[in-house]
């Protein structure tokens, strides 16, 4: 049976301090298998890939596109095709708002999204129906955080032609039903968009099982380095898209006046490309397959479950979303009576914790649920029992620095 | 200072306990100061006689340390005139920068000086000198500040 102790040794910053780092939801830790990776790119392969006709930009171009075919397998997509490289979720997101939203949405139509999204999953859709005179609607969760059936049933109707989802919310921790609500979705023949920030580091996904026609995730948060993100899309949807960005190698012949475009995905990523990012999320990937989801989401229950019954036992604390521990994917989003949350970190970080505090880019939801801002501690795989206890230890002293 | 004992000592006094803190009848000039990233949210309010603050308050909320210094700068500036107030905002943002460390010229932010370690978090930064902004901007541009009473005569 594996334990975080047999990880943590993989990841440098771990082993530097007694700092205990609980904000995973906004971005992991890289283990030294990531790092190396890249390193071994540039002081072996390191050329433009997809231009030169030497050995070394052929060497490049074929890390790359391995790189392109370990994404497609990890999301299950169909083909290589349809896995775009882009910096992050929020350039996935956008790119399907510019060259996607922007064709498909007509004055009357309707996009619908969730107010647990993102901000980078709202202003995309609060442009494109600005700009398109539609009409932006928002899905809305119960007291635990669950979008329901009747809910997602009365919003998604035949005027709507986008649902842009997140699969895992960075404030609640949820898993929305993102499976029900795409058959609800297609059945009423909208595009089903799926925002996985927050999802891929933590459970499997299967993109056709799904059935998201676009899917898209950040490589920092698990494990790979900043600056390398995914966009997958289906290959129908893909080829009738314009591109995004315009310029270098994403063309196919340029004349003074005019030009015609790559072959998918090369179409979509104009510029020279991040291409150890590339390799370095390639390699997150494969630690993650090696650490294997079983052991993420078991030892994520384990220390989510703990951390929540520690902070039952405080009564001026106030825990956001399901009540059950297996439904916050690692995220505890909380307050705390009459101390900002602001102070919560800054003190905590005093005694080396590290937690969020602050609106977690998700302020139409801090307005929904009526807090201002929360703290919020999120733990990954290679968080231990023991971190958990030193926190809720630090966290029970918070309020007497405060002057309670 | 270490942050608990900033806190401890100075902050959660003004925090818990703030003098200025409520809503001022027929104030001269009102403006809202806003940190966006966190939150913070204050409502300040100047009672100005013949160019002299006669009186501060504010309202709104924020994060402890956000309120108290805004609180103990109603302290200080409460008799002071227009200009002074000003000069004093630029002290105590040149000292929450580390811009200024002269001790003699910090004396005259009196307890304000207590929070010289801010300098050292530059995540509360923000926090600290919302107050002072605030009343900069609103002594310096009382155009873009409610006016309220000349609203009122």
């Amino acid at each position: 049976m594996s334990r975080p102790e047999d990880y943590r040794k993989d990841f440098p910053i771990l082993g530097k301090g007694d700092y205990i780092y609980f904000d995973n939801a906004a971005t992991s830790q890289r283990p030294n298998a990531v790092m190396d990776a890249i390193k071994d790119f540039y002081e072996n392969s390191n050329a433009n890939p997809l231009r030169g006709l030497y050995d070394w930009s052929v060497d490049a171009t074929e890390r790359y596109e391995n790189a392109r075919k370990t994404v497609s397998d990890f999301i299950g997509a169909s083909s290589t095709e349809e896995i775009i490289f882009t910096r992050n979720t929020t350039e996935s997101l956008n790119l399907v708002a510019y060259s996607y939203g922007l064709s498909n949405v007509e004055e009357g139509d309707e996009v619908v999204i969730s107010v647990m999204e993102h901000h980078s999953n709202i202003l995309p859709w609060q442009m494109v129906t600005k700009q398109k005179k539609a009409k932006l609607v928002f899905l809305e969760p119960d007291e635990e955080g669950v979008i329901t059936p009747e809910e997602y049933k009365s919003k998604i109707t035949e005027k709507t032609k986008i649902v842009s989802i997140g699969h895992v919310s960075n404030v609640f921790g949820i898993t929305n039903p993102v499976k029900d609500i795409a058959a609800y979705a297609h059945e009423m023949g909208a595009t089903v968009i799926v925002d996985g920030a927050q999802a891929a580091p933590h459970i499997p996904v299967n993109v056709q099982n799904l059935g998201a026609d676009f899917y898209a995730f950040s490589g920092h948060k698990l494990m790979a380095p900043m600056g390398i993100g995914v966009l997958y899309g289906r290959k129908k949807l893909l080829e009738n898209m314009n591109p995004f960005l315009t310029g270098g190698e994403m063309i196919e012949y340029v004349t003074r006046e005019d030009a015609t475009y790559a072959e998918l995905p090369h179409k979509f990523e104009a510029g020279t490309v991040n291409a150890a990012g590339a390799v370095g999320l390639e390699a997150a990937i494969k630690y993650l397959q090696n650490v294997g989801f079983d052991f993420i989401e078991e030892q994520e229950l384990k220390l989510t479950t703990r951390m929540m019954e520690g902070m039952k036992k405080l009564p001026y604390i106030k825990i956001y979303g399901s009540s059950d521990p297996a439904k916050h994917s690692g995220i505890v989003t909380f307050t705390m009576e009459g101390v900002h949350p602001h102070d919560i970190s800054s003190v905590l970080n005093d005694d080396h914790v590290c937690v969020r505090a602050g609106h977690h880019c998700a302020q139409p939801l801090m307005q929904f649920i009526g807090a201002g801002s929360t703290a919020r501690a999120s733990v990954y795989f290679y968080n231990t029992e023991e971190e958990v206890d030193r926190f809720l230890e630090h966290l029970a002293g918070v309020r007497s620095v405060m002057g309670y | 200072m270490d942050l608990k004992g900033l806190y401890r000592e100075i902050v959660n006094e003004h925090n818990l306990r703030p003098a200025h803190k409520g809503d001022m009848e027929n104030p001269d000039l009102v403006l809202r100061g806003v940190n966006p990233s966190c939150g913070d949210d204050i409502t300040l309010q100047l009672k100005i006689v013949d160019g002299v603050i006669e009186d501060a308050m504010f309202s709104g909320s924020g994060c402890a340390i956000s309120q108290a210094s805004v609180d103990m700068m109603a302290d200080q500036v409460i008799g002071r005139t227009k200009e002074d107030a000003i000069k004093l905002a630029g002290t105590f943002m040149g000292m929450i920068k580390g811009e200024i460390k002269d001790e003699e010229e910090l004396e005259e932010l009196d307890e304000a000086a207590a929070l010289q370690d801010i300098s050292h978090m530059p995540a509360r930064v923000k926090c600290a000198v919302l107050g002072w902004k605030t009343m900069q901007k609103m002594l310096e541009h009382p155009e873009d500040a409610e006016n309220i009473s000349s609203e009122n005569d």
